[in-house]
């Protein structure tokens, strides 16, 4: 990485599904070089402002701090892994260089993509099509095409979601490690993954959605689970996405 | 591979057994259904004869086959390369399958001769359709999430349809591929029988009128063992091509 990595802010005057507005001026800034961990009940709007950061929303715009576009310095992993499945686990990693037409993937690169498929435990698995992979392990295929992008801010939907409780914990303290220092949204379910990953963690809530909560970690990422200062902000956090309940879509949205 | 040969087999057995038994149990003339040894008799003495149409026939079928999937392949990837040429091109499109394909063969015969072109414009003609309309299907139906992380990876148009939007439309463009693989050769003799000196449609209605039909069902035998076989040859490159694409209707 050249510069710092910038972080942005996401600006929605109104965003709306037909009749049901999910934003409405909202504006929220993500720090440079920050983990960012957005919590909050299913529709709550958290996936599109992934998404609008990623510039594949309309509605909205992101804006990088450092008044550059922040198109091209985004890695984006969405909800689903997305795998081609005509392509092998290494060639689905090597996927952005392939489309930026680097021409014939270099040997740097390649040594670079199985050496990331290693981290996540399929270094014997890389010439297998998406196919011959469980849910599992695809999404780590997709991890690691994500962490392959090598960009300054990275974007992540539920990244650890398909993973046994014991992959996941290796794969959230292989993934701050990568990602330190740069600037990190994750959208999350797990509060106590929040705790283990964020130094900033959102909790958004209500239609329109707006945030409820937002809590600041001053430790490094990754923090044990048993850490003593989690234990109290785990029953906060629980407390603000339980209490009071978000309210219903309506069945057309 | 070997139960299904077994099958196949018995099968043809089976029907050749029955069609015996119409012809012994009717009494019909020889003229009007020959019976099958007949048939083989006129397939091993005008063997000669049967080869060289046959082999006029099929390098009508081959050559239309493989101009009609390279011009319905280009007229996808032109429909899918821009929405206001899809717009224009898409009516007409359809609007050319309106006009029966089968009046046109006298017009064809009559542009361009009695020799191996309009036959091979007569099968393009009847491929061009399923191809171009299956493929562009499948271009127009590719995965959303893969274009938009193509996208955010700055992937450019031309890098998405080559990396993304073609292989992922193989699937369908393989559908309108075994389409146009059966339909060739009813293109390719429909051709024949408007206007030709040579080929298996042109010696079946020569045949006829001679009511030499025994030589007649030959031919016919031949032109089904050719067209089974391209279908068979079509499939297993397809098959092969899309290797990702699992069969899961009949998987254990």
């Amino acid at each position: 990485m050249s510069a710092r990595p910038p972080g942005f802010r996401i600006e929605v005057p109104e965003l709306a599904f037909g009749n049901d507005v999910l934003l409405q001026n909202f504006d929220a800034s993500f720090t440079g070089g920050g983990w960012t961990c957005l919590l909050g009940p299913s529709g709550s709007g958290k996936t599109t402002l992934l998404r609008l950061a990623a510039d594949l929303q309309q509605g909205g715009r992101a804006i990088a701090d450092d008044g550059m576009p922040l198109a091209g310095r985004v890695a984006y992993m969405a909800q689903t892994d997305l795998l081609l499945p005509w392509l092998s686990a290494e060639a689905n990693v090597l996927l952005g260089w392939r489309l930026r037409g680097h021409g014939r993937v270099g040997a740097a690169a390649r040594a670079r993509a199985r050496a990331l498929l290693a981290e996540v435990g399929l270094g014997d698995q890389a010439g297998l099509l998406p196919q011959a992979l469980s849910g599992g392990m695809r999404q780590r295929v997709a991890l690691a095409r994500t962490l392959m992008e090598d960009r300054p801010v990275v974007l992540m939907d539920e990244p650890f979601s398909a993973l046994d409780a014991i992959t996941r914990y290796r794969l959230q303290d292989l993934a701050a490690g990568l990602l330190a220092g740069r600037t990190v949204l994750q959208v999350t379910h797990d509060p106590l993954e929040a705790l283990r990953l964020g130094q900033e963690i959102l909790v958004l809530k209500g239609r329109p959605a707006r945030l409820a909560e937002r809590i600041h970690l001053s430790s490094p990422p990754p923090r044990p689970a048993d850490a003593p200062e989690l234990t109290g902000l785990h029953a906060k956090l629980l407390a603000a996405l339980a209490g009071s309940p978000a309210p219903e879509r309506r069945a057309a949205a | 591979m070997m139960a299904s040969l077994v099958r196949g087999l018995a099968v043809m057995l089976g029907l050749l057994l029955l069609w015996q038994l119409l012809v012994w149990g009717t009494g019909v003339p020889r003229y009007l259904l020959p019976e099958p040894l007949a048939v083989f008799e006129a397939l091993w003495l005008q063997g000669p004869l049967i080869l060289h149409h046959a082999l006029l026939t099929l390098a009508e079928i081959v050559l239309g086959l493989v101009l009609g999937l390279l011009l319905g392949g280009l007229m996808a990837l032109v429909l899918a390369s821009s929405s206001l040429l899809s717009r224009w091109l898409l009516p007409l499109v359809i609007a050319s399958q309106a006009v029966p394909v089968f009046a046109l063969a006298p017009l064809l015969v009559l542009w361009l001769g009695y020799g191996m072109a309009s036959k091979v414009a007569m099968a393009v003609l009847v491929i061009f359709f399923p191809v171009t309309v299956s493929f562009h299907e499948g271009l127009r139906r590719v995965e959303r999430g893969w274009i938009e992380q193509a996208r955010v990876m700055d992937a450019g148009a031309a890098s998405i349809l080559w990396h993304i939007r073609l292989p992922a439309a193989l699937p369908a463009f393989g559908a309108g591929a075994r389409i146009a693989a059966v339909v060739a050769p009813i293109g390719a003799v429909i051709g024949e029988w408007v206007g030709s000196a040579g080929g298996l449609g042109y010696l079946m209605l020569h045949a006829n009128a001679r009511m030499q039909t025994d030589l007649l069902f030959a031919a016919l035998l031949v032109l089904c063992l050719m067209a089974m076989a391209l279908w068979l040859i079509v499939d297993r490159l397809l098959r092969r091509l899309i290797f990702w694409q699992p069969d899961t209707l009949h998987a254990a």
